[in-house]
């Protein structure tokens, strides 16, 4: 899932200097396991808000803010209400759908970090950096593009210590990591596979995919 | 031909030193350096922001060097630059006459002195190889398209002897050799035994490279000791930064000046004549640190001329 994170509240109050009224909107998937943009959160800053003389005139949860026809469907008691702005509690997608189906000004109360996975609650790791190109198959289900942190294709580098990172000691050395794994699955043969580094075509953005057949 | 090149493929031992470009435009004092270098090593390697931190570029001293006839291999890291821009500058390297590279994958810039600069890793040490390599064979850039001029490298890659687990700097070691890397320069070696069981394992893994063991003279106990502790693949033997604490406490007693960094250009040149007598390795990589001036008290120490 897209991992966000709460914005310091300062920097949301900044955006919307001048503001009265506003519109929530929170996101029902994502950002909701996160505790960034769920009912309850939602609640949160409604009160926060109201604290510093910001008044919430509707609010509204989409399942998934990044559908564009579910998130059009329950703007529409947002947009009757008339707000000055709306506050978009999802990822930075979300922030986008929302925005483009909103005729105030649309802004953002979380920074969003990256696509990964809830360890345990509370708990987020980064897993994935959508290279278009998976290599998973060949390293026992672990990523080197998004857990090394020089994204390596072809093993690691001198710099581990203690079979960690050199970058941040807190994390293990992804290709030591995908090693130990290959032995365990009886496929060490793959760590001497020679792999290309990956270009950039790619991932030249913004992207698209079209599976309607026409 | 690179002259370290020719010295490997005749079966001389090869001696290269290590210096930084300056954290400025002024290039007078590693010239100085550089010029007590001259005749005593075959090359000098010129590190591309070693331990990401700002300086100089590689290619700006490795031209100087070169215009005071002083063979210069540059460095060259994926950290910082693209696929095009690795290339672009073996270009002009090429066009000063630069003709010995090292690949490196490159310090993350997490651990250098600004953060803030984009970590680029288009490509990794391996990569880098394989791309001058084709671009050597095929006389295409690294987008396929034809140059008007191609140029050849010696190139060379790095190792970590002390490494847990083994098995995959040498799986990393032989993509290097596949890629292109004809000599290999090793993080610093302090355990004799060490490297010893690190050559063995590249025998036993059937590499054929020219490999030249990496000398860091130590200065002193606590040098040794913050290296252990921070840089990744050094292990300095306690018995070693033992010695230096006894040296710098026998200097204290007798009110002089310097025994720890003496003891270090002994150590440093007793390694070398070792490991040139003993036959472990093609060659030596002295990388003194900030101290270039004491390498040809080292080499002449340890009896090597080149």
């Amino acid at each position: 899932m897209i991992i966000t994170q709460k914005k310091p509240i300062e920097e949301l109050l900044g955006m919307l200097d001048g503001v009265k009224t506003v519109g929530l909107v929170g996101c029902g998937s994502c950002a909701t396991a996160c505790a960034t943009g769920g009912e309850k959160e939602i609640a949160e800053l409604t009160k926060v808000l109201a604290q510093h003389g910001i008044k919430v005139v509707a609010t509204a949860m989409s399942e998934y803010c990044c559908m564009h026809l579910k998130t059009r469907t329950i703007l529409k008691p947002v947009n009757a209400a008339s707000p000055d702005a709306v506050i978009a509690m999802s990822c930075g997608d979300g922030v986008q759908v929302i925005a483009q189906y909103c005729k105030c000004p649309v802004y953002p109360s979380n920074n969003t970090m990256f696509l990964g996975e809830s360890v345990k609650l509370g708990l987020f790791e980064e897993a994935c950096h959508m290279c278009g190109d998976c290599v998973l198959g060949k390293t026992g289900g672990i990523c080197p593009i998004s857990r090394c942190a020089k994204s390596l294709v072809n093993g690691p580098c001198g710099g581990s210590r203690n079979g960690k990172c050199e970058v941040n000691p807190e994390n293990p050395c992804a290709w030591i990591e995908i090693y130990n794994k290959l032995v365990s699955l009886g496929q060490e043969e793959k760590i001497g596979i020679t792999r290309e580094d990956k270009g950039y075509e790619k991932v030249a953005y913004p992207r698209t995919i079209n599976i309607r057949g026409k | 031909m690179s002259t370290l090149q020719n010295a490997l493929e005749n079966g001389i031992f090869g001696v290269t030193a290590e210096m930084a470009p300056p954290k400025g435009c002024d290039f007078t004092e590693q010239l100085e350096v550089a010029k007590l270098l001259k005749g005593k090593v075959h090359a000098v390697n010129v590190t591309d922001m070693q331990s990401a931190c700002l300086k100089a570029s590689s290619l700006g001293l490795c031209a100087h060097l070169k215009l005071n006839g002083i063979e210069p291999i540059i460095q060259m890291t994926g950290r910082d630059r693209s696929r095009m821009a690795i290339m672009g500058d073996m270009l002009a390297a090429a066009s000063f006459g630069i003709d010995t590279m090292l690949a490196l994958t490159g310090d993350h810039t997490m651990v250098g002195d600004c953060k803030a600069s984009k970590p680029v890793y288009d490509l990794d040490s391996v990569g880098i190889l394989r791309m001058l390599s084709t671009m050597e064979a095929t006389g295409k850039d690294c987008g396929g398209n034809e140059l008007t001029s191609v140029p050849k490298f010696y190139k060379g890659a790095v190792v970590t002897p002390v490494y847990e687990p083994q098995i995959l700097q040498i799986n990393k070691l032989r993509q290097k050799v596949d890629a292109g890397a004809k000599y290999i320069q090793t993080q610093g070696i302090f355990d004799l035994d060490a490297l010893k069981r690190f050559m063995e394992a590249v025998d036993r893994a059937g590499i054929k490279t020219h490999i030249m063991a990496g000398i860091i003279p130590l200065k002193a106990a606590g040098m040794a000791k913050y290296m252990n502790e921070n840089v990744p693949g050094i292990a300095v033997p306690q018995d070693m930064i033992d010695r230096l604490a006894a040296a710098a406490a026998e200097g204290k007693e007798k009110g002089v000046k310097g025994l720890p960094a003496k003891l270090g250009i002994e150590m440093a040149a007793e390694m070398i004549a070792k490991i040139k007598a003993e036959g472990l390795c093609d060659g030596v990589h002295i990388m003194a640190i900030g101290a270039e001036k004491n390498v040809p008290t080292i080499l002449e120490k340890a009896g090597i001329q080149i």
